[in-house]
C-alpha cells in the first residue's frame, strides 16, 4: 500500500464522521480533525478503532493523543506499519 | 395557574402497525401483531411468541444519519425515534437547525431499560479484556435517557429533556408529567411517550416468572386474551408510542389540529401494602388513583363513557374490572365501554401505556371504540360486575366524549389519565 492509498483509506474512514456542514472535499492532509473538520471528539475513539481494523495495527493511548490532524494520523499509521 | 393542554401530534411503532394509519387499521379490524419468535424457541423459552414491530431495514435510514446507524444495536431506541419524530411531524412542527434550540419544547420519553442488545455486546467485549473496543456508542445507546437524548438532538428541544421509568406505568406517567409541565406554564410543547426493547434479554425474566402463556406457541394471535376465562398470562411485546402535548394557546396560534384534550389524571403507589406487592397492585391504591384522576380533571364519575384498561390477560383482569367498577360506582349496563389494546399487541411493558394512549386517542378522531379480540369467552367474575355489551367484541361506531386510561406497573405503581373530546 503506497502513501496515496493510505491517505485514501484514511479519508474513507474520516468522511463517515463528518458533520452535515462539512463535505468530504474539505478534508486535506493539514486538516485538524476537531477544530477544522468539526468532528465530535467522542468519535475520535471510533476513528481510531476503524483505523486499527483497516490497517491491521494497534494504536496506543499515547499515539491517540497525537492524532490531531490528518497528517499526524498518517505519520502514526506509517510508523505502526513499518514496526509490524 | 392551570392552562388547558391539548394533543396535537401522535406517533406509533407497534407490533401490529408502524405509523398511525397502519396501526389504526389493525385496531379497527382486530389484526394481531403477535408472532412466533424462532429466537425464543432456540433459547428454550416456555413462551415463544411476542409482539414486535416489524421495522423495514430501509425505514431506519430516514430517521437516523449514516453515522448514527453505525453500531446501532438498541431496538427500543429505534422504535422511540420513529414514534417520536412521527408525532412531531404529525403535529406539523418543523425540525430547525438554528443555533438556539426551541426553548419552549421539551421531552419526557420513558423506558424500562434501553439498548439491552448493545449492553450485551459491550459486556462480551469487556469480559474479553477489550474495553477499548466499545467505541463511542455504548454509553449513549445503553443509558436509560438515551431515548430522550436522541430525540432531543434530532428535534432541537431546549426545555426539559428527560426519561422517566416506572415499569408498565411509564408511558402513561410520561403523559401526566408532560401535562403538568405545560399546565403550570413551564413549557408550551412536550413530546411525551415511551419505548421498550425487543428480545430474549428483556422478556426472559418474565418467562422465568412463569407469567407468560406457554400453550399458544403454534397459535400466536390467540394467545393474548384480556378479560377472557381462558387468559393464561401476558404476551411480551415491544415498541413505542408518542404524543405531542401542547398548550391550548400555542395550538390555536399555530392553527394545529387537535385530537383531544388532556383534562388531567393521577399517579400513585400502593406502597406494596394491603395486598399490593412488588408485582401485584394494591386495589385500594388503584381505586384511589382512578378517583383522584376524576377529581383532578373536574369531571363526574358518570361523565366517563370509554375506558382503555391495563388488562394484561392474566387472572388479575377481573380484579381490575372490579376496581374500575367500584371507583366509578358503576356496574352492569351502566358501565362505560371498555377495551384492552393488549389483545392485538401483547404487553409492550414500558411502551404499553404510550402505545395504548395513542390507540385511545385515535378513537376520538376515528369515532370508534376499538373491538377486543380473544375475549369472547369472558371471565365469569367480570360478567358478575359489568354487562357483556360493554366489552365490544368488534369495533363499534362510537364517539367518545370522556375516556379514562390507566396503567399499572411492578413496584405497585399506578397512573390514570383522562382525555376529553376537543371542543372550543
Amino acid at each position: 500500500m503506497n502513501k496515496e492509498e493510505r491517505y485514501q483509506k484514511l479519508q474513507e474512514i474520516i468522511k463517515v464522521y463528518l458533520p452535515e456542514d462539512i463535505s468530504e472535499t474539505d478534508i486535506t492532509s493539514e486538516s485538524h480533525l476537531i477544530n477544522e473538520l468539526n468532528i465530535n471528539s467522542a468519535n475520535l475513539v471510533d476513528i481510531v478503532l476503524d483505523v486499527e481494523d483497516a490497517f491491521g495495527i494497534a494504536i496506543e493511548n499515547d499515539d491517540m493523543d497525537q492524532m490531531e490532524t490528518v497528517k499526524n494520523a498518517l505519520l502514526i499509521i506509517d510508523k505502526k506499519l513499518s514496526d509490524k | 395557574m392551570s392552562r388547558r393542554v391539548v394533543i396535537t401530534g401522535l406517533g406509533v411503532c407497534a407490533p401490529n402497525g408502524i405509523g398511525l394509519e397502519a396501526f389504526a387499521t389493525s385496531l379497527q379490524n382486530g389484526i394481531s401483531g403477535i408472532r412466533f419468535q424462532p429466537k425464543l424457541a432456540e433459547l428454550n423459552f416456555g413462551c415463544q411468541i411476542a409482539g414486535e414491530p416489524l421495522v423495514p431495514a430501509n425505514m431506519v435510514n430516514s430517521y437516523f444519519t449514516p453515522l448514527q446507524l453505525r453500531g446501532l444495536n438498541a431496538s427500543g431506541l429505534v422504535y422511540g425515534v420513529i414514534a417520536g419524530v412521527d408525532a412531531w411531524k404529525d403535529a406539523n412542527l418543523t425540525i430547525e437547525h438554528n443555533k438556539s434550540p426551541d426553548w419552549e419544547s421539551g421531552i419526557i420519553f420513558g423506558t424500562g431499560i434501553l439498548g439491552v442488545d448493545k449492553f450485551r455486546e459491550s459486556i462480551h467485549l469487556i469480559d474479553n479484556g477489550d474495553v477499548r473496543r466499545l467505541g463511542s456508542t455504548s454509553v449513549v445507546q445503553t443509558m436509560a435517557s438515551g431515548i430522550s437524548a436522541y430525540l432531543g438532538g434530532i428535534l432541537g428541544c431546549g426545555n426539559q429533556v428527560t426519561t422517566n421509568s416506572s415499569a408498565c406505568t411509564t408511558g402513561t406517567e410520561s403523559i401526566l408529567m408532560g401535562f403538568e409541565r405545560i399546565a403550570t406554564g413551564k413549557a408550551e410543547r412536550m413530546l411525551v411517550g415511551s419505548c421498550s426493547d425487543s428480545g430474549p434479554y428483556v422478556w426472559g425474566g418474565f418467562d422465568s416468572l412463569r407469567i407468560l402463556p406457554r400453550k399458544f406457541n403454534d397459535n400466536p394471535s390467540k394467545a393474548s386474551r384480556p378479560m377472557s376465562a381462558t387468559a393464561s398470562g401476558f404476551v411480551p411485546g415491544s415498541g413505542a408510542g408518542a404524543l405531542v402535548l401542547e398548550s391550548f394557546e400555542s395550538a390555536k396560534q399555530r392553527g394545529a389540529k387537535i385530537y383531544a384534550e388532556v383534562l388531567g389524571g393521577a399517579i400513585n403507589s400502593g406502597g406494596q401494602r394491603g395486598g399490593g406487592s412488588i408485582t401485584a397492585p394494591n386495589s385500594e391504591a388503584v381505586k384511589r388513583c382512578i378517583e383522584d384522576a376524576i377529581c383532578n380533571s373536574k369531571i363526574l364519575k358518570s361523565d366517563i363513557d370509554t375506558i382503555n384498561g391495563h388488562l394484561t390477560a392474566t387472572s388479575k383482569d377481573a380484579t381490575e374490572i372490579e376496581n374500575w367498577s367500584a371507583a366509578l360506582e358503576r356496574k352492569g349496563v351502566d358501565f362505560p365501554y371498555i377495551n384492552a389494546t393488549k389483545g392485538t399487541i401483547g404487553h409492550c411493558l414500558a411502551a404499553a401505556g404510550s402505545i395504548e394512549c395513542v390507540a385511545s386517542v385515535l378513537q376520538f378522531k376515528n369515532h370508534y371504540v376499538y373491538g377486543n379480540i380473544n375475549s369472547n369467552d369472558l371471565h365469569p367474575d367480570i360478567l358478575d360486575v359489568i354487562d357483556a355489551g360493554r366489552i365490544p367484541q368488534k369495533t363499534l361506531n362510537h364517539q367518545p366524549r370522556i375516556l379514562a386510561k390507566a396503567s399499572f406497573g411492578f413496584g405497585d405503581v399506578n397512573a390514570c389519565v383522562i382525555f376529553k373530546a376537543y371542543n372550543e
